[in-house]
C-alpha cells in the first residue's frame, strides 16, 4: 500500500475558552492516499469543514497531529505558509467569494503559478493550459470573474488551485452552490483530475448521494467524531451506524413514486454541551441504556469501521446479531 | 371547481442595458387548493421571476402581460396598494435562506404576532395563543419558550420551520416556497418536506415549490412544470414526468442526478450552461445543448407547450423521446 499523502492522528480542534469551550473536532484519525478521494459527510455543525481546515493548516489543533508528505502541518498564523505546504491546497464552496472580482482570470491563475515557484511570465501561458484543462476557453484569461456563471467560476477556482501543482486538495462543499447541470460537471472534473495526476482529495459535503458518486472511501461525521468510515460502496449499500442509515434514508429519490424521505427527528446538539455516552443517542432509534453512558469507539464491522455499541460492539462480536431495522431501511 | 391559481400566457420583461428582455415567456399553469406544484429549472429559467410576479415584487421597470388569476383577483397589473392585501395575507413566501427572512433582533413572538395583528386584526392575547399553536404545528419544541427567543438561538432547520410559521401566520391560501430546503441538510430537508405535505393535507394549503432538485419535487409535488430560458419545456403529473420524461432537458436533469438505486457511475451532466437573460438562443432555447436538435429547432418560432397526453404538455415538436424506455438515454450532447 502506498504511503498516505495526508495523515491525521487524534486530531482535535477547539473554539472559545472557559465554559463556552466547544470541541468542534474530537479525536479524528484519517489517511488520504494518492489517487484517492475521501468523502467527508455529515450535517452542518458536525465539524467536517473545521476538520478540512485543520487538515490544511488553517486551524490550530488542540491535540493530535497532521502530516503532509511526512512533514507536520502547522498553522502559520497570519504569516506566509511554508513552502512545503504549497502542494496542499483547498477549494472552497463559494466561487463568488473565493475569486478577487477586481483581477482578471489569467492573473488569478498566474498567482497560483508564482506561488508554486514558477515565474509570472510563464503564468499566463500556464493559465491558458489550465483553463482548457478544466473545460474553459484559454481566452478566458482576459476576462473578469463576474463574466462567468457559478459553475464556470468554480472551474476557474479549480484551475487556480491546480496552478500550485498540488499533491493533495481539500475541497469544502465544492459543488453545493452550483446549478443542477454544473454540479455533475464539476464533480466529474474533480474525479478526472484526481485519477489523472494521482492527487489525493478530501471531498467535504453534506450530500451523501454526491459523495457516493465521487469518493472511493467515505467518513461520516457526527458532532466532531467519525462514526463510520469505509469503502463508499460498502457504507452506502449497507450502512451500519444508525446515523449513516438516517442520512441515506433522508435522500429524496427522483423516481416519481411520491415517497416522502425519512425524517431524522431532532437537531445536531450543541457541541458546547455534547450528550453523554454516544453523542448520537438522543436521536437514535436503536438507543439502549449503555449508549447513554458508554463512549463508543470505531470498531471494525462487516468490512468497515463503525462507532456503535449496538451494531459494532467490539471487533470480537459479529454485527449480524442485531437486526438491521432502523428507520433508514426501506 | 376552478383552480385556486390560474396562470395563463404570463410574460415578464425586465429592463436591461440592451432594452427589455423576457425573463418569463408565455408560461401557463394551474394550482389547486391542497396541492403542491413544482416549478423546476436552473438559474435563469424564470422560476423565481414567476413567483415574484405573483407577489408583486418585480424589480422597478419590469413589464408583465398575460394573466394570473388568484381566487377572484387578477394579479397581473394589480396596483401596488392592492397587492398589499394579497402579499403576506393571501399569498405568502418562504425563501431559501431563513436567516434573511427573520429579523435578527426581534423575538420570534413579536415577528409572529405582529403579522397576525396587522393582517387578521387579532388582539395581543389571541395572537399570542395562535402563535403558540402555529409553532407547535411546525413542530418547534417548547413553543412558549420559543416565542421569547431570537432567530439566532435556533439551528438552520428550526429557523426554516419558524419562517414557515411566520409565512402561515396570516392564514394564506397559497405558499410560494423558493428553494425552501436547498440550504438545509438532507435530514432537515426531509422534515420540512413532510411538514409541507402535512399542511397541504390538513389545511388545504396550496404550495408552489421552486427548485432545481427533481428529487424534492418527486417527494411532494403532484404536478411539475419544467422551465428553461423563461419558457415551459414540459409539464405534467410528477409520476409521469419523472419516469417517462419527453423533453430532452427534463431527461438531462434526471440523468445528471446521482441515482441512489443504480450502481455508482460517473455522473452524466448536461454540457454547457443555461442561457442568461437576453441571451436565449432563437428557436428552442435548449437546442445548443440538445443531442436531438434538428435544423427546425434552431429557428423561430419557439416551440409551444402543447398537450401530448392528458395533463401532459411538451414543447418539443420532434418529440424524440416518445415511447422511449425509462432508463437514461443520451439525451444531451456528450462533447
Amino acid at each position: 500500500m502506498t504511503a498516505p499523502l495526508l495523515r491525521l492522528r487524534d486530531v482535535a480542534v477547539e473554539y472559545g475558552r472557559g465554559a463556552a469551550r466547544v470541541r468542534a473536532v474530537d479525536g479524528v484519525d484519517l489517511d488520504v492516499r494518492p489517487g484517492e478521494i475521501l468523502g467527508l459527510v455529515g450535517e452542518s455543525g458536525c465539524g467536517k469543514s473545521t476538520l478540512g481546515r485543520a487538515a490544511t493548516g488553517l486551524e490550530p489543533l488542540a491535540r493530535g497531529t497532521v502530516e503532509f508528505l511526512g512533514r507536520p502541518v502547522e498553522p502559520a498564523g497570519r504569516r506566509r505558509r511554508g513552502a512545503d505546504l504549497r502542494r496542499l491546497q483547498m477549494v472552497f464552496q463559494d466561487p463568488y467569494a473565493s475569486l478577487n472580482p477586481r483581477r482578471k482570470v489569467g492573473e488569478l491563475i498566474a498567482d497560483g503559478v508564482v506561488l508554486g515557484g514558477g515565474r509570472r511570465a510563464d503564468g499566463l501561458r500556464r493559465a491558458r493550459e489550465l483553463l482548457e484543462r478544466v473545460g474553459l476557453p484559454g481566452d478566458a484569461v482576459g476576462s473578469y470573474p463576474h463574466e462567468f456563471s457559478g459553475g464556470q467560476r468554480q472551474r476557474i477556482a479549480i484551475a487556480r488551485t491546480l496552478a500550485a501543482d498540488p499533491a493533495c486538495i481539500v475541497a469544502d462543499e465544492p459543488i453545493s452552490a452550483l446549478d443542477a447541470s454544473a454540479q455533475a460537471q464539476v464533480a466529474n472534473l474533480l474525479s478526472e483530475l484526481v485519477a489523472e495526476a494521482s492527487l489525493g482529495m478530501v471531498f467535504v459535503s453534506h450530500d451523501l448521494s454526491v459523495v457516493r458518486q465521487v469518493a472511493h472511501r467515505v467518513a461520516v461525521m457526527y458532532l466532531g467524531r467519525i462514526v463510520e468510515i469505509g469503502d463508499t460502496a460498502t457504507v452506502w449499500s449497507d450502512p451500519r451506524h444508525p446515523y449513516t442509515e438516517a442520512l441515506v434514508a433522508a435522500i429524496p429519490r427522483a423516481d416519481g413514486a411520491g415517497t416522502l424521505p425519512v425524517d431524522l427527528p431532532g437537531d445536531v446538539p450543541d457541541p458546547a454541551a455534547p450528550p453523554s455516552g454516544c453523542h448520537f443517542h438522543p436521536r437514535c432509534p436503536l438507543v439502549q441504556d449503555r449508549c447513554r453512558v458508554q463512549d463508543p469507539r470505531l470498531e471494525p464491522v462487516a468490512g468497515r469501521s463503525a462507532a456503535c455499541l449496538v451494531r459494532a460492539p467490539g471487533s470480537g462480536n459479529r454485527a449480524g446479531a442485531v437486526p438491521l431495522t432502523g428507520p433508514g431501511r426501506p | 371547481m376552478a383552480p385556486l391559481l390560474e396562470v395563463r400566457g404570463l410574460r415578464v420583461a425586465l429592463p436591461t442595458r440592451r432594452g427589455p428582455q423576457l425573463a418569463v415567456d408565455d408560461v401557463s399553469f394551474d394550482v389547486d387548493a391542497g396541492e403542491i406544484v413544482g416549478l423546476a429549472g436552473e438559474s435563469g429559467s424564470g422560476k423565481t421571476m414567476t413567483a415574484m410576479t405573483l407577489l408583486g415584487l418585480l424589480p422597478p421597470g419590469a413589464r408583465t402581460s398575460g394573466s394570473a388569476h388568484f381566487a377572484g383577483t387578477e394579479l397581473v397589473g394589480l396596483r401596488r396598494r392592492a397587492f398589499r392585501d394579497v402579499r403576506g395575507r393571501r399569498i405568502a413566501m418562504v425563501s431559501q435562506d431563513p436567516a434573511t427572512a427573520l429579523h435578527p433582533i426581534l423575538t420570534i413572538g413579536t415577528q409572529l404576532t405582529e403579522h397576525m395583528r396587522h393582517h387578521l386584526g387579532l388582539s395581543a392575547a389571541a395572537a399570542r395563543a395562535r402563535a403558540v399553536e402555529l409553532l407547535a404545528d411546525v413542530r418547534i419544541p417548547d413553543p412558549e419558550q420559543a416565542l421569547r427567543s431570537y432567530p439566532g438561538q435556533f439551528s438552520g432547520g428550526m429557523r426554516q420551520r419558524i419562517a414557515i410559521a411566520v409565512a402561515l401566520a396570516a392564514e394564506p391560501q397559497l405558499l410560494l416556497a423558493d428553494e425552501p430546503t436547498t440550504a438545509l441538510d438532507v435530514t432537515v430537508q426531509a422534515g420540512i418536506l413532510r411538514l409541507l405535505d402535512r399542511l397541504r393535507r390538513e389545511k388545504e394549503l396550496a404550495v408552489v415549490v421552486i427548485t432545481h432538485d427533481l428529487g424534492v419535487l418527486s417527494a411532494v409535488a403532484s404536478r411539475v412544470h419544467v422551465l428553461y430560458g423563461g419558457r415551459l419545456a414540459e409539464s405534467g403529473p410528477a409520476a409521469t414526468l419523472l419516469t417517462r420524461p419527453r423533453h430532452p432537458y427534463t431527461r438531462g436533469l434526471l440523468d445528471a442526478l446521482p441515482h441512489p438505486e443504480a450502481a455508482a457511475a460517473p455522473l452524466r451532466p448536461i454540457p454547457g450552461a443555461p442561457p442568461s437573460l437576453g441571451a436565449v438562443p432563437p428557436g428552442c432555447p435548449f437546442h445548443p445543448r440538445c443531442a436531438f436538435a434538428q435544423p427546425s429547432c434552431r429557428v423561430d418560432p419557439r416551440p409551444e407547450a402543447v398537450p401530448v397526453d392528458p395533463g401532459h404538455r411538451l414543447a418539443c415538436p420532434p418529440d424524440p423521446l416518445r415511447g422511449r424506455p425509462a432508463e437514461p438515454v443520451a439525451a444531451v450532447r456528450t462533447s
